[in-house]
C-alpha cells in the first residue's frame, strides 16, 4: 500500500475537519505514531497487516456491496425471501462475510412502515455490506435523538415520513447487525441490477435515506 | 455504566451534521488507531465486549470531548496497560523500554482477508432452555450496574414484546470484564415510543432493541 500518498492525502484533511482542537490533535497524532512504533518494535503487530486493514476498509469494502444485496432484492422475489428469512446467509451467497457482519437481520420498507438504525452505545454498523460509518453516524446528534426524535432526525436528512406511517428504529445493542432494504422506485421496471444499484445510497441502507428515483440519476448524468 | 456513551434519549447536541464525500478516514493518525485496534484484536488478548468497556471508561466529559478515534486509542492504550503488553512509562515515552512477552496470535500479513472474513460469530450452544418466545409480554429491569452493560438508559423498567429470538449469545456483562463467555438468550425486543418516551411520541412508531436474557422479566 502507498502510505506516503496515504500521509500526504490524510494531512490535506487533518484540519479543516476538527477544527478547534489543533493541539489535542497533534497530541494524539504523536501519540498514535509512537504506539505504532512500540507495538511493531515488540513483535504484536506487523505493518504488512496494518496497511491492508487500512486498505480492505478504504478501497474494498464500502455501501456499494450493499447495494447489490439491495437491487439484488428488487429484482430476483427468491433471493428477497431469503434476505428476509436469513440475511446473513443470503449476503453470503454474494461474497460478503465476516467482522460486524456475522448475524445480519435485513429490515425491509414499505409503503406502511419506515426502518432505521443507530447504534446509541457505540458505533455498531454492518461492515461487510455498508462499510466503515461515516463521522455522524457515531456522532452524539445521531445516536441521542434517533431514539427518541426519529422523524425529526429524518426531515434533518430531508426525508419526510406521512404520519399514517409507521417509523421502527433499530438499535444495535448487541451483535446483530441491520441492514435497510429501501423501497424500490417507481420508473425503474425492466432495469437489471447493475442499474438498480446505482439507486441505492449508503443512506438508504441505514434508513436516513430513501433509493434515489431514476430522475435523480439522470441530473447526475448531465451535470 | 451509566456513562456518556449510552446516549439514547439524550438531548441539546445540536444537529446531525454531515459532510458530502466523507472519506473513511480524517487523518492518518485515525488510519493507524483503526488498524492497531483491530490487529491488536487479533492478538487473543481481550475481545470486542472489553474494548468496548474500556473505551467507556472514559470520564464523560472526556468522552464528549474526544472524536471517535481518539475514543478507540484511549480504549487501545488502557488495554495495553492492563494486559501488561506495553507500560504506562513506554505509552508516556513513547519508547520500547521493556521486552515483549508472547502473544496468542500476531495477524501477518496476507492473513488479513481470511482473519476479516471469518469474522468473530457471538452466537454459542447453550444447554439452557429459552425462557421466552416470539409473541411473550417482558418488562426490562431496573438497572443501574457500575459494570459493562448493553441495556440502555432508556430502555430499563419498560414493557415490550419479543419479536425474534437470536439464540444464545455471548454475554457482554460478564464478558467485558474477563468472567467469561456465560452465553444467553438474545431477543429483539420491541417497544412502542410512547412505552419508552410518553405521550408526544407518535402512536404508531417503535424501537427494537437486542436484549440477553438476563435484562428481561415476564410482564
Amino acid at each position: 500500500m502507498a502510505s506516503d500518498t496515504h500521509r500526504t492525502h490524510a494531512h490535506t484533511h487533518a484540519h479543516g475537519h476538527e477544527h478547534g482542537e489543533g493541539s489535542a490533535l497533534d497530541d494524539t497524532a504523536l501519540r498514535v505514531r509512537a504506539l505504532e512504533s512500540i507495538l511493531i518494535e515488540k513483535g504484536y503487530v506487523e505493518q504488512a497487516a496494518l496497511d491492508e486493514l487500512v486498505e480492505t476498509y478504504e478501497t474494498r469494502v464500502g455501501p456499494r456491496n450493499g447495494a447489490l444485496v439491495v437491487a439484488r432484492a428488487w429484482s430476483d422475489e427468491g433471493f428477497r425471501q431469503a434476505l428476509l428469512d436469513n440475511a446473513t446467509e443470503a449476503i453470503a451467497s454474494l461474497g460478503f462475510t465476516g467482522r460486524q457482519g456475522e448475524h445480519m437481520v435485513a429490515v425491509e420498507n414499505t409503503a406502511e412502515l419506515h426502518n432505521m438504525v443507530v447504534c446509541t452505545l457505540c458505533s455498531c454498523y454492518p461492515w461487510p455490506v455498508l462499510g466503515l460509518p461515516p463521522v455522524w453516524y457515531k456522532s452524539a446528534p445521531y445516536r441521542s435523538r434517533v431514539v427518541i426524535d426519529p422523524r425529526g432526525v429524518l426531515a434533518e436528512f430531508g426525508v419526510e415520513i406521512g404520519e399514517e406511517v409507521e417509523v421502527r428504529v433499530w438499535d444495535s445493542t448487541a451483535e446483530v447487525r441491520y441492514l435497510v432494504v429501501p423501497m424500490r422506485p417507481s420508473g425503474t421496471d425492466g432495469w437489471s441490477e447493475e442499474a438498480l444499484a446505482r439507486l441505492v445510497t449508503r443512506d438508504s441502507m441505514i434508513g436516513t435515506g430513501l433509493a434515489l428515483h431514476p430522475d435523480a440519476l439522470r441530473e447526475e448524468a448531465e451535470r | 455504566m451509566n456513562g456518556a456513551q449510552d446516549m439514547g434519549g439524550m438531548q441539546n447536541f445540536g444537529p446531525v451534521l454531515r459532510e458530502a464525500g466523507e472519506p473513511a478516514f480524517h487523518a492518518d493518525w485515525e488510519r493507524t488507531a483503526f488498524a492497531l485496534t483491530l490487529a491488536m484484536g487479533f492478538t487473543g488478548e481481550w475481545t470486542i465486549d472489553m474494548s468496548r468497556r474500556a473505551r467507556e471508561a472514559l470520564p464523560p466529559a472526556d468522552y464528549l470531548a474526544s472524536s471517535y478515534y481518539q475514543i478507540w486509542f484511549a480504549g487501545l492504550e488502557a488495554l495495553l496497560q492492563e494486559r501488561g503488553l506495553v507500560s504506562g512509562a513506554e505509552i508516556a515515552s513513547g519508547r520500547t523500554l521493556t521486552p515483549a512477552r508472547p502473544v496468542k496470535r500476531v495477524l501477518k500479513g496476507g492473513e488479513v482477508s481470511a482473519a476479516l472474513a471469518a469474522g468473530g460469530p457471538a452466537e454459542r450452544e447453550t444447554g439452557m432452555p429459552a425462557r421466552f418466545t416470539v409473541g411473550d409480554r417482558v418488562r426490562t429491569r431496573t438497572m443501574n450496574p457500575t459494570h459493562h452493560t448493553r441495556l440502555p438508559r432508556y430502555a430499563r423498567n419498560h414493557a415490550g414484546e419479543i419479536v425474534r429470538v437470536h439464540g444464545a449469545h455471548v454475554f457482554p456483562d460478564t464478558n467485558a470484564h474477563g468472567l467469561g463467555e456465560d452465553p444467553r438468550w438474545l431477543y429483539t425486543v420491541r417497544f412502542s415510543a410512547r412505552e419508552l418516551w410518553g405521550e408526544e411520541a407518535n402512536p404508531r412508531d417503535h424501537v427494537h432493541l437486542d436484549l440477553w436474557e438476563p435484562y428481561l422479566e415476564s410482564a
